[in-house]
């Protein structure tokens, strides 16, 4: 976390009561000056992600998506690319819609018996309702906020995707090379190639959550979603986590939920702010963060409300 | 109850009394306890030491009465048998009830193992339609509460009828007894099945949700999460609720007096090997208590006291097995 100059702005929360916003602080000159200043701690913090970015190509795409609990939106009309080559960082308050949009692109939502969908969802351009639910998980892999191995071994953890259900099962001389791949890319391998018959349990867990990015490797998936991977997380395992969203992004399209700001900062290159299950704001990372269009972004990103 | 206002042991009220004047001090000094409160105490003391006490004493009177009958021999020999129509014997051994006992507890729980796994999983992860689940859910209620002697009557209507007869001890006329190790086994079974279901399906639910979602964003389907990964993850559980089952079926008498059929040596039906010996009739550790009893016909107190001193080791030492696996048994994912 970088250093912050100003002291954030006091939150109010009242129990049972309608969400208040909180507007920031009013100085003399304006709004806008306010929230620079509160911003300014925020972009002061060290960036892991390099200015410049390497080749960019589309993956997915959400049109016009709307997803509605029993009837009850809570995403709307959202329209956004997830692209190849950088990260996608999805912001905004609890119960945003943000986590529901990240389940909607790998098709978990249609576990929740009274989730409905508007708009439709592409993934390299095609319809992902024309694929089967099985291939596109495969294509779109996932990791969650809290680690969750299998209770299993390391190896079959990482094997567990690769394994089909049914007749011929792949040995495991002939899965070990892509197991070890995906350890060697989820930056886990050197700890613990020694014990990959040990229990995935025991691993700590930041390594836990390696694990289930290596998991979810394996399958060599397209897309990746991080639903705030890092927030079971102590500092030194989130900062490993972080480099190593770095270093996937130039493969693998990754969209991050966060209800991190630093972290947003910190790794994405492009931020949707949701509000109330709106996408206020789609756009750059500096933009939204160092010059944000619509007031909602504002606030929040100033530490307004949230 | 860590929330209850009732003054417990630890936290008992030290009014500070000045030593002068007890008469001038007010209420909101002292708190008395109310009378009924004193009491109330009281009687959960007496209660939680006299259980230990009957335990206790269940134990050492057994460990008493058995260390000073039971001979290491007799576990190796057959009971001598006077008439092959009654369940005494005044005799012998106990091989017989033993082997009984543990044929019996091994047929119900292999019985009971794959039903109680299916039905808790159906009731955890699938359990539509939900009228159907209620139904299900009641279903293993009844079961649960059900008096033994009335499961034994109600298998003993059932598999009296001569379509059962390929099951069980039959007469040379092709009369259908409705007795043997497998149609007590079965019946047996239905007394361990609540405590399957139940703890696999407590198992099952301690998962937390985001568990199978990884496996469901890893491509897999139900089936397959629940094969390889709910299954395994409530093993322990799984194991708690059988090796309760296995206590259950050890301990239970009504269904063996009147399933197993009344002979005291395990009597075979057939040729065919192990068949022979599951269509066949014998006897458990607890009819063999039972008929020599001073309550039974044998009255040979002795024997009885030796059979139930087994007996009591066998289950006691099943509960300790569950006593360490629940122990060992913890949420692997909460943080």
């Amino acid at each position: 976390m970088g250093p912050m100059k100003n002291p954030p702005p006091v939150r109010r929360i009242v129990v049972d009561d309608e969400p208040t916003i909180v507007e920031p602080p009013k100085r003399r000159n304006g709004a806008a000056q306010t929230v620079k200043d509160a911003a300014s701690g925020l972009l002061s913090a060290p960036r892991k992600r390099e200015a410049k970015r390497g080749k960019v190509k589309e993956r997915m795409r959400t049109e016009e998506l709307g997803i509605a609990y029993a009837g009850k939106p809570a995403v709307k009309n959202v329209s956004l690319t997830v692209n190849q080559g950088e990260v996608l960082g999805l912001i905004g308050p609890s119960g945003c819609g943000k986590t529901t949009l990240l389940r909607s692109l790998n098709r978990l939502v249609d576990q929740t018996p009274t989730a409905t969908r508007t708009g439709a969802i592409y993934l390299d351009d095609g319809d992902v309702d024309r694929l089967d639910v099985t291939e596109l998980r495969r294509h779109v892999g996932m990791v969650f906020q809290q680690p969750n191995p299998f209770p299993m071994s390391v190896f079959d953890n990482v094997a567990y995707g690769l394994r089909e259900r049914g007749s011929r099962r792949p040995s495991r001389a002939a899965l070990r090379p892509m197991v070890e791949e995906a350890l060697d890319r989820a930056g886990l391998l050197e700890e613990v190639k020694d014990n990959l018959t040990h229990p995935a349990l025991r691993l700590s867990g930041g390594q836990q959550q390696r694990l289930c990015i290596a998991r979810s490797l394996a399958v060599n998936p397209g897309v990746l979603l991080l639903d705030e991977p890092c927030s079971a997380l102590d500092p030194r395992s989130t900062s490993i986590i972080e480099e190593l969203v770095m270093k996937l992004r130039s493969d693998i399209a990754i969209v991050i939920v966060t209800h991190n700001l630093q972290q947003a900062y910190r790794v994405a290159d492009r931020v949707g702010f949701m509000y109330l299950g709106d996408l206020v704001e789609y756009g750059d990372s500096d933009q939204v963060f160092g010059a944000p269009k619509a007031k909602r972004t504002r606030e929040y990103v100033s530490g307004g409300f949230g | 109850m860590r929330r209850s206002r009732r003054p417990q042991l630890s936290n008992l009220p030290r009014p500070r009394l000045p030593r002068r004047n007890r008469e001038v001090l007010s209420d909101e000094e002292i708190v008395p306890w109310s009378i009924g409160d004193r009491i109330g105490l009281a009687a959960a003391w007496f209660s939680g030491l006299l259980l230990c006490a009957i335990a206790a004493s269940i134990v050492l009177y057994m460990l008493i009465r058995g260390l000073q009958y039971v001979q290491l021999s007799a576990l190796f020999e057959h009971p001598v048998v006077q008439s092959t129509t009654t369940i005494t014997g005044t005799g012998g051994g106990y091989l017989d009830p033993i082997e009984g006992t543990l044929i019996l507890t091994a047929l119900g729980t292999l019985i009971a193992l794959p039903i109680g796994v299916g039905i808790a999983v159906w009731l955890s992860e699938y359990a539509r339609p939900a009228g159907l689940a209620r139904a299900v859910e009641s279903g293993v209620e009844i079961v649960a509460g059900t008096p033994t002697i009335v499961l034994a009557i109600f298998g003993l209507l059932i598999f009296s009828k001569s379509a059962f007869g390929f099951l069980s001890f039959t007469a040379e006329g092709g009369a259908v007894f409705g007795r043997s190790f497998f149609i007590a086994g079965m019946m047996m079974s239905v007394i361990a099945l609540p405590l399957i279901v139940g703890a696999t399906r407590e198992a099952l639910q301690s998962i937390p949700a985001h568990v199978r979602e990884a496996s469901y964003a890893l491509g897999k389907d139900k089936i397959s999460t629940i094969r390889r990964v709910l299954l395994p993850a409530s093993r322990k559980g799984i194991a708690t609720g059988t090796t309760l089952g296995m206590g259950r079926i050890a301990g239970d008498t009504a269904i063996v007096i009147l399933l197993l059929g009344a002979t005291l040596t395990l009597e075979k039906q057939g040729t065919t090997p192990v068949v022979s010996t599951l269509k066949g009739t014998g006897s458990t550790l607890t009819s063999y208590v039972y008929g020599n009893s001073p309550a039974g016909e044998g009255n040979s107190p002795a024997k009885a006291y030796a059979a139930a001193f087994i007996l009591l080791m066998i289950v006691i030492l099943m509960n300790f097995v569950v006593d360490l696996m629940s122990r060992r048994r913890s949420d692997p994912w909460a943080r």
